[in-house]
């Protein structure tokens, strides 16, 4: 099918492609307009940058976004671990599907229900909304994500493994770090990372507990936006896509042997 | 036996306690909270008001749009796709094809506002072939146009899964018996492929009901979906009753949506 159009097959992706990254290479090359608009490029200037880099709220705001990220994804590591390890332990079929349906609600829940839904929850339990109340949601809605990555993994080692270690009178925690652990790694790490982004790129929900106090990158940028074009959101676009770019290099580079790129992150 | 039982137990406590903490609790919190009216007493009228005109006018739109936005990203991404596993180098170019998704969505949505300016690129364009120059932000077009751009990279990964586990075998088979390209696609290769299909429409279409801030930042408050009334009614009028009856309502509709879309495996 595809000969007998000729060029046309690479026309139509080379437009999509294109498309995909118009906008994206649009921000960053008006960041260095000196104009202070997006239409009509004056003369190269870094000014944004200097704003962005000297601006001490920003920062702090960015140092939040990244201890809530770094935090949320180890606790959540952590607790997706112990989840993969629970329903793989669960013996009986119905069980195990009740608790993988229950995992599931939350990665198809939409974010608004995530966000309202743990709004009202803190509400009701009397918890100020903050720090703890953007921790506690990003670990929340982080812990599935890690359960699915790990359990494929869990799922595909022997239990013979288990069996000869325990023969060899391995007590039941070495057999938990020095041998399950150790096989289901290359799932932590896949966990661990997407639980990163997610917090990183998580908007809507920080937006309905973070309260007027504490603040993300996102829901800044979000306030940002809403008061129209700024190009200090250029510039930190810019460098916010750089830091992307290379945490995705990063991870590829490091997982290459192990998983093929089919990861892609959930919306809404 | 008797302590490998004990063992499970002790990874289950705090998996199950996140289960019922952030799964279950926050479900049952927007349930209750829908029966509640704005003086915090129990009644059906939330129900009642969602059940008027101007509700069910604001619902049916939302749904009209997410269909509009699932189909156009389908119509783009199913050929995309299916030029991406005939070219060489395939997995290098769907990693590129995926990048844009991992960019935080506002900094790509803010992108758009520059874009679609009056004074922007589009508009100069337009004006430059003679159309002229037009108000495009803050239209349904401009809403529908910027949500079908963040959502076609979702839309093609499940499709190029599906398309890469067709066996070619099959369409060969079909050619050698006389099969028409267009007849090899209608009856082989797309039945073949419907489950990415449905994977991929799932992942936009539930989405495209309850993302707010494409619809706040690109159509102003043109546009209003299931998601942007969620949101107006927690954190702008207070009314939170009312705010989880639409979520009870965008759950029903997820619910349907899993159904609709049920693949038979499971599409992670």
């Amino acid at each position: 099918m595809t000969k007998r159009l000729g060029r046309l097959p690479s026309i139509y992706l080379a437009v999509v492609f294109i498309i995909l990254y118009a906008p994206i290479f649009y921000l960053i090359y008006y960041s260095f307009n000196s104009a202070g608009n997006m239409h009509s490029f004056e003369g190269f200037t870094l000014d944004w940058y200097r704003e962005v880099l000297q601006d001490t709220r920003l920062f702090i705001i960015l140092l939040n976004t990244l201890v809530i990220a770094l935090l949320s994804s180890a606790i959540s590591t952590v607790l997706g671990v112990f989840g993969a390890l629970a329903i793989k332990g669960v013996k009986t079929k119905r069980f195990q599907n009740a608790l993988l349906t229950l995992n599931n609600v939350m990665i198809v829940s939409p974010d608004v229900i995530i966000g309202a839904s743990f709004l009202v929850l803190f509400a009701i339990v009397g918890m100020e909304l903050g720090f703890g109340s953007v921790l506690i949601s990003h670990i929340a809605f982080s812990v599935p994500i890690v359960v699915l990555m790990v359990l494929p993994n869990l799922e595909e080692m022997s239990p013979s493994l288990i069996d000869a270690a325990r023969d060899l009178g391995a007590s039941r925690w070495d057999v938990l770090t020095r041998v399950i652990i150790p096989y289901i790694s290359p799932g932590i790490f896949a966990g661990f990372f997407m639980a990163l982004t997610y917090s990183l790129d998580d908007f809507v929900v920080t937006f309905f507990v973070t309260g007027s106090g504490f603040s993300t990158l996102s829901v800044e940028i979000y306030s940002l936006a809403r008061r129209g074009i700024s190009l200090t959101i250029n510039a930190l676009s810019t460098l916010v896509f750089l830091a992307t770019l290379l945490l995705v290099i990063g991870y590829y580079l490091i997982s290459k042997q192990r998983t093929k790129p089919k990861e892609v992150r959930s919306v809404g | 036996m008797q302590d490998r039982t004990r063992t499970r137990n002790i990874y289950l406590i705090p998996y199950m306690l996140w289960i019922v903490l952030f799964v279950i609790a926050p479900i049952v919190l927007i349930f209750y909270y829908s029966l509640l009216n704005i003086d915090g007493a129990w009644s059906f009228e939330n129900y009642k008001r969602f059940l008027s005109p101007i509700y069910l006018d604001m619902t049916l739109r939302s749904f009209w749009y997410a269909f509009l936005i699932t189909g156009f990203s389908l119509l783009i991404a199913y050929p995309t796709a299916y030029l991406l596993t005939n070219t060489k180098h395939k997995q290098l170019w769907l990693l590129l094809i995926i990048l844009p998704s991992w960019i935080n969505l506002l900094l790509k949505v803010y992108a758009f506002i520059g874009i679609l300016a009056l004074h922007g690129p589009i508009n100069s364009f337009l004006e430059a072939i003679g159309i002229g120059a037009r108000q495009i932000l803050f239209t349904d077009f401009s809403f529908i146009f910027v949500a079908v751009y963040i959502f076609i990279p979702y839309m093609i990964l499940p499709i190029f899964n599906a398309l890469e586990e067709l066996n070619p075998s099959l369409v060969a088979a079909s050619r050698d018996l006389g099969a028409s390209p267009w007849v090899t696609f209608r009856r082989v290769i797309f039945p073949l492929t419907l489950s990415g299909v449905k994977a991929g429409c799932r992942a936009v279409f539930i989405p495209a009901l309850s993302l707010f801030m494409i619809t706040r930042l690109i159509a102003g408050n043109r546009v209003i979906t299931l998601g942007t009334a969620i949101e107006q009614h927690f954190l702008v009028t207070q009314d939170w009753g009312m705010g989880s009856t639409i979520a009870v309502f965008l759950v029903i509709a997820m619910g349907l949506t899993m159904i609709l879309t049920e693949t038979g495996k499971k599409v992670s």
